[in-house]
């Protein structure tokens, strides 16, 4: 705790970096090989396993368990990355309670699942640590895909079309690829800059160019890039977040959470970035919880996430409340925003409270706030000439838009959850299908 | 609390657990360490002839085979008889069973095979006040390349000698320790029968390689790129020697035989197998060396619990499963059982449905919601399924009663009796039916 701990406005330096160090460390420590082998140990080995039906990617997991047990946790390696190249990042940010985790066997059982997603983690951590890269590239087919979004559906599409060997050239508006890996989830989640190690460690296939500061309406169109590739991915994830709608946005303290968690991402001293000393947070999904939780740990005293419904229908996974619950973050429920005070800095919030039909029972609340963050979701920005469904573009079968040559996956087309690994899971059957193309 | 007091072959002991000759009884610190702890008795570490004592390797002595967890569930070793001179074993055992007269000191002994070597020691163990012998004719390693330990266990005409030696030069009960590296157990236990042996005690250790170091080449423990066989121990062991202690208690030469039951002795209940079986009490040793003395608490307590509860002596539990136990040939083949899954209880994991689908009867149905079902007409009852099931009476097997059809052979369950002696398939049986002829008597299920 710093002198600018019980000071109001948005400042830097609430905590000092031993406080922060410690905060946006590891939130599940690695485990080190004697824990995994205990853990590893508890597998069944299921026949048929309902995790392998829970994870978008189908990773063989009792398999890749098995292989951990018998001690080579590369070998394990190489089982996870076959199906899922990210399979390093998964292992962090997957909500594992409500996938693998959750279909385990020994969760009915005991209430107590193998930890699968920390095993992960421990055997791809393994292979990426002595640097091995376990795949080649097959032999050049001279067919060059352009891949549009270097975030988890384009970094997966990419390696599996470098891998039957396409030339690929991906795109990033970004300076960095990773997307939402590098840019959008918590920090506590992947320290130690390892979305940008694992996108290297990824390119050690070879065979991929990356270009960053290019994207669709910045450089790039569609027609072109059809006109010089064999074929085009696109996973450029979704842009536009909402507005609330209220007078006084514009506000300095309104913000929206996206553009904080990338900001915190790329801050390399944590010390210098300023946080209000109170925040409100405006949604419930996976965002919102990484916003509310990152502000308490950059020393924001009172956090509050604000959500229109029951807690039981907020997106983000009961775990992730719960994060955010012993982090101390309120979860105020059934309430809208509906007035934004302050002068030219935000002050105050009034919430009103509203029913399960979103009328308004009258009562409202007011909470101090120096920062709003809104995280009430995002929008796909339209790429021209492509059909769009609930907002996305609409796909069918492995990706396929509806413009020949053009295929999509992750967070802007249809179908799946908005997660890493269902991207990932997008980005890989998209690009067997464009390979089975451009080879037929 | 049941009276675990225990007289095995006149040597008395206020519980029947012994500490098994081995490290753990090498010398009187922790012999006394065993006695404060609750131990009934032990079997002092087996001394040599008088002269430089043998010596041991200098690199490890043990390997060990892991089960989840790294719970120790087989050990091997390659350690030799004590180390220490005659006289100071001699000395301290005089003085530990002086401080500990209710507890059962049994002194373990393996000279060469002559029988001067014997003569010359037995007295000198019986000025000790211990209360018997034991004679190691088991140790596989070491040992054996003398002529000792288990080369002497695997010749019943040298059994029965060195036994008759002892008998004739000492008043102290003899107790013939057997190796299990034979074919019959009964010979070798018949042998020392005939020479007058008080008990036999099994088994000793198994000729054992626990694991070999992929680097290096060679077995576990290695000794500077080395292995050697080791002597093998544990609860991994514990259905071999339930088998040769049944073996010896029910076969017409040896049966009455007084055994001392020894082989992975791990808990109350593993005791309880053993005398069951007919041991008069048992000797532990891994147990011991995995978790310490304290476990000697677990094991009264939980045997004299098991006793209330049956309202049964310890003595009513010696050779109570005995009878029991059968050649296959009197096996009824009119007990039908079919595999049951209770589907409260199932956890879904579907290892029952690959063990039976891969590698047994295709008799466990799987539906698209995991709920797997017991197909009667394809279940034989191997029991694989409860076998390989994670949850304790998860799978169970009923038995078709009398009357009922079994679906797999079409044949009606009869309440008779019938086993393989009566089958017409039997060359052997008056029922016999040679191939290409019909049965004339109907024939009992298979």
């Amino acid at each position: 705790m710093t002198e600018a701990f019980r000071q109001g406005g948005i400042l830097p330096g609430r905590l000092g970096p031993e406080d922060l160090s410690r905060n946006f460390s590891d939130l599940h420590a690695a485990f080190d090989r004697h824990e995994a082998t205990v853990a590893a140990d508890r597998c069944y080995f299921c026949h048929d396993a309902p995790c392998v039906t829970a994870c978008p990617t189908s990773i063989d997991i009792p398999l890749f368990i098995r292989q951990i047990q018998t001690g080579m946790p590369e070998a394990a390696a190489k089982t996870i990355f076959d199906q899922n190249i990210l399979g390093g990042m998964c292992a962090r940010v997957c909500p594992t309670e409500t996938l693998c985790e959750e279909a385990c066997v020994r969760e009915a059982a005991e209430g107590k699942p193998v930890e699968i997603g920390r095993l992960q983690r421990y055997a791809t951590d393994s292979m990426m640590a002595a640097g091995e890269h376990p795949y080649t590239r097959a032999a050049p087919t001279g067919k060059r895909v352009a891949v549009v979004g270097a975030g988890p559906a384009g970094l997966a599409c990419a390696h599996r079309l470098a891998m039957h060997g396409h030339d690929v050239t991906m795109f990033d508006a970004r300076p960095k690829p990773g997307g939402l890996n590098e840019y959008g989830i918590a920090q506590y989640k992947a320290p130690g800059g390892f979305a940008q190690a694992e996108v290297d460690w990824l390119l050690k296939i070879g065979g991929i160019t990356v270009e960053t500061g290019r994207a669709i309406g910045a450089g790039l169109t569609l027609p072109a890039l059809r006109e010089e590739f064999d074929a085009v991915f696109l996973g450029i994830g979704l842009a536009g977040v909402g507005a609330l709608g209220l007078e006084g946005e514009d506000m300095t303290g309104c913000e929206n959470a996206v553009d904080f968690i990338a900001t915190l991402r790329q801050t390399e001293d944590l010390t210098t970035l300023p946080i209000g000393r109170h925040v409100v947070v405006i949604g419930g999904g996976m965002t919102a919880v990484d916003a509310a939780v990152q502000s308490k740990l950059l020393g924001a005293q009172s956090v509050t996430i604000a959500y229109r419904r029951e807690q039981s229908r907020m997106p983000a996974s009961r775990y992730e409340q719960d994060l955010a619950a012993t982090h101390g973050v309120q979860i105020l429920t059934h309430v809208v925003p509906v007035a934004l005070r302050g002068d030219a800095q935000l002050r105050e919030i009034e919430l009103a409270y509203v029913d399960g039909d979103m009328k308004p029972t009258g009562e409202t609340v007011t909470l101090k706030a120096d920062q709003v963050f809104r995280a009430i979701g995002q929008k796909m920005e339209a790429v021209e000439g492509l059909a769009v469904e609930g907002g996305k573009i609409a796909i069918t079968g492995a990706g396929r838009t509806s413009v020949e040559g053009v295929w999509a996956g992750g967070d802007c087309a249809t179908g799946g959850e908005d997660l890493t690994v269902t991207a990932v899971a997008e980005g890989r059957d998209a690009a067997e299908d464009i390979h089975a193309a451009l080879t037929a | 609390m049941a009276d675990l007091t225990t007289d095995f072959v006149g040597i008395k002991s206020p519980n029947p657990f012994w500490l098994a000759s081995a490290p753990p009884t090498d010398k009187e610190y922790n012999v006394r360490r065993a006695f404060e702890a609750g131990w009934g008795g032990v079997v002092w570490k087996t001394l040599g002839a008088e002269g430089p004592p043998v010596v041991n390797v200098n690199g490890p002595r043990y390997g060990a085979v892991y089960g989840a967890d790294r719970r120790l569930l087989g050990l091997n070793n390659i350690e030799l008889i004590t180390d220490r001179p005659l006289e100071v074993n001699l000395r301290e055992i005089k003085q530990v069973k002086r401080d500990y007269p209710d507890r059962a000191m049994v002194v373990s002994i393996m000279v060469p095979c002559e029988e001067e070597a014997w003569k010359a020691i037995l007295p000198r163990v019986e000025e000790t006040g211990a209360d018997g012998i034991e004679l190691n004719f088991g140790c596989p390693h070491g040992m054996s390349e003398r002529g000792m330990g288990s080369a002497v266990g695997q010749v019943p005409e040298y059994i029965e000698m060195v036994t008759r030696w002892c008998k004739q030069y000492t008043r102290m009960p003899v107790i013939v320790k057997l190796t299990p590296n034979i074919t019959d157990i009964r010979k070798p236990a018949a042998a020392a029968h005939r020479g007058g042996a008080d008990a036999v005690s099994l088994i000793n250790t198994i000729n054992s390689i626990t694991n070999v170091d992929l680097d290096l080449f060679a077995p576990e423990p290695t000794i500077d790129g080395k292995g050697s066989h080791g002597g093998y121990c544990g609860p991994a062991v514990k259905p071999i020697a339930l088998s040769m202690v049944s073996e010896i208690a029910r076969a017409p030469e040896t049966r009455g035989l007084p055994i001392s039951g020894i082989g992975g002795v791990t808990t109350w209940r593993d005791a309880a197998e053993f005398m069951a079986l007919g041991a008069g009490n048992v000797q532990v040793c891994t147990a011991a060396m995995t978790y310490g003395f304290g476990i000697v608490k677990e094991l009264t307590a939980g045997l004299s619990r098991y006793l209330d509860e049956k309202g049964m002596t310890l003595g009513d539990l010696t050779g109570r499963a005995v009878p029991n136990v059968t050649d296959w040939q009197h096996l009824n083949l009119e007990y039908v059982t079919k595999a049951r899954i209770d589907q409260d209880l199932c956890i879904k994991c579907g290892r029952c449905y690959a063990a039976c689908e891969d590698t047994s009867h295709q008799a466990i149905g799987m539906s698209p919601d995991r709920t797997f079902e017991v197909i009667d007409a394809e279940c034989v009852a191997c029991n694989l399924c409860v076998d390989v099931c994670p949850v304790e009476d998860c799978i169970t097997m009923e038995r078709l009663a009398p009357g009922t059809v079994d679906p797999r052979t079409g044949r009606t369950v009869r309440a008779e009796p019938a086993d393989w002696t009566t089958h017409p398939n039997n060359p052997g049986s008056p029922n016999y039916v040679p191939a290409g002829q019909t049965a004339m008597v109907s024939e009992p299920a298979e």
